[in-house]
């Protein structure tokens, strides 16, 4: 694939990127629903998505209220804000490819890096593709995220009794689905099980929103000392 | 503090984190420990949000219809079905066990 003419190459990095975008953004409606079902309005829903723009962070912060309500406003962002470090990590990955042109541009590029834009950036071969896959997949992604959560505000809103449609149990599926394809390693699967089992256990005693808090310290500790690295999942 | 507030606070928390990607100095990320205690905090913290949002019910832990619901996600990302019709199906089993049982 090393000799692969531009043309080849131009159509695969935008097969990749509309294939990811499109995909990513489908889920939108989710996130739109079940934030109108924690209690957020349909503009503090559509403000999320244009301004956090980071759907890990999104599904975390409405869930937290979900449960806790305004009393857990600040467990709701310190889990955000949590989740969105490995926004750092990417941007310092992506820096040296999309750090360019004026400061508009920047902040733009800085605004639409997320785990999709840097994975389909990373998976080219060279710079330039990873380049146009980078603002494509961000691109695609924010204009599709944005267009489906507004969907799913509005669905979310004629739902009416949320629970009775099951929305509490496919904001667990969300969640499920984002943890998913960072459990290749038996590190991460292990850090998955023991921070799980810390947030249920400590739910009865904590105060909402607190357990998530909590259970993020099995990352650090485990991260710390790099336990359970040895072995792999097969 | 109101809806409004959390939501601008963790917004701004949000994008500076991204802001801040581009201007720390190259290499501090990249060195292992940070930059592994920086994926599993992820892992982490969606790891504990399913735990709570499929048992909790505010202080109490409860085995309802979220239980089977979740579990039949799982076995659906499992065959790598595309996450919004997996949502969609937890959510119609939580709905059904609900309607029925």
């Amino acid at each position: 694939m090393e000799e692969r003419d531009t043309s080849t190459g131009r159509t695969t990095v935008l097969r990749d990127s509309v294939g990811v975008g499109l995909a990513t953004a489908a889920y939108g409606i989710s996130f739109g629903a079940l934030s109108v079902a924690a209690g957020l309005d349909v503009w503090q829903t559509c403000f999320l998505s244009l301004v956090m723009f980071t759907g890990g962070s999104q599904f975390a912060l409405v869930g937290v209220l979900a449960s806790g309500g305004l009393a857990a406003g600040g467990s709701a962002i310190a889990t955000a804000a949590l989740l969105g470090i490995r926004n750092v990590v990417y941007g310092m990955r992506m820096k040296p490819l999309v750090d360019r042109g004026g400061l508009a541009q920047r902040i733009a590029a800085a605004w639409i890096t997320i785990d999709e834009s840097t994975a389909v950036a990373l998976a080219q071969t060279d710079d330039r593709a990873a380049r146009r896959g980078f603002w494509l997949t961000g691109i695609v992604i924010f204009v599709g995220w944005n267009l489906t959560t507004l969907a799913g505000a509005l669905i979310g809103d004629a739902l009416g009794d949320t629970r009775a449609w099951g929305l509490d149990a496919a904001a667990a599926a969300a969640f499920l689905g984002l943890l998913w394809p960072r459990l290749k390693r038996f590190q991460a699967g292990a850090v998955a099980v023991a921070a799980a089992l810390v947030a249920t256990l400590t739910t009865p005693v904590l105060m909402p929103g607190l357990p998530v808090l909590v259970a993020a310290l099995v990352a650090v500790v485990v991260g710390w000392f790099d336990l359970f690295s040895r072995r792999s999942a097969s | 503090m109101t809806t409004w507030h959390v939501i601008l606070i963790a917004s701004a928390a949000t994008l500076a984190l991204k802001l801040g990607g581009y201007l720390v100095p190259a290499g501090l990320l990249e060195r292992e420990r940070p930059a592994r205690i920086a994926d599993l905090l992820t892992v982490a913290l969606l790891a504990a949000l399913i735990a709570v949002q499929t048992l909790g019910a505010g202080q109490a832990i409860v085995f309802d219809a979220r239980v089977p619901a979740v579990i039949v996600a799982a076995a659906l990302f499992a065959l790598r079905v595309p996450f919004l019709v997996v949502v969609i199906v937890a959510a119609l089993v939580a709905a059904g066990i609900r309607a029925f049982v």
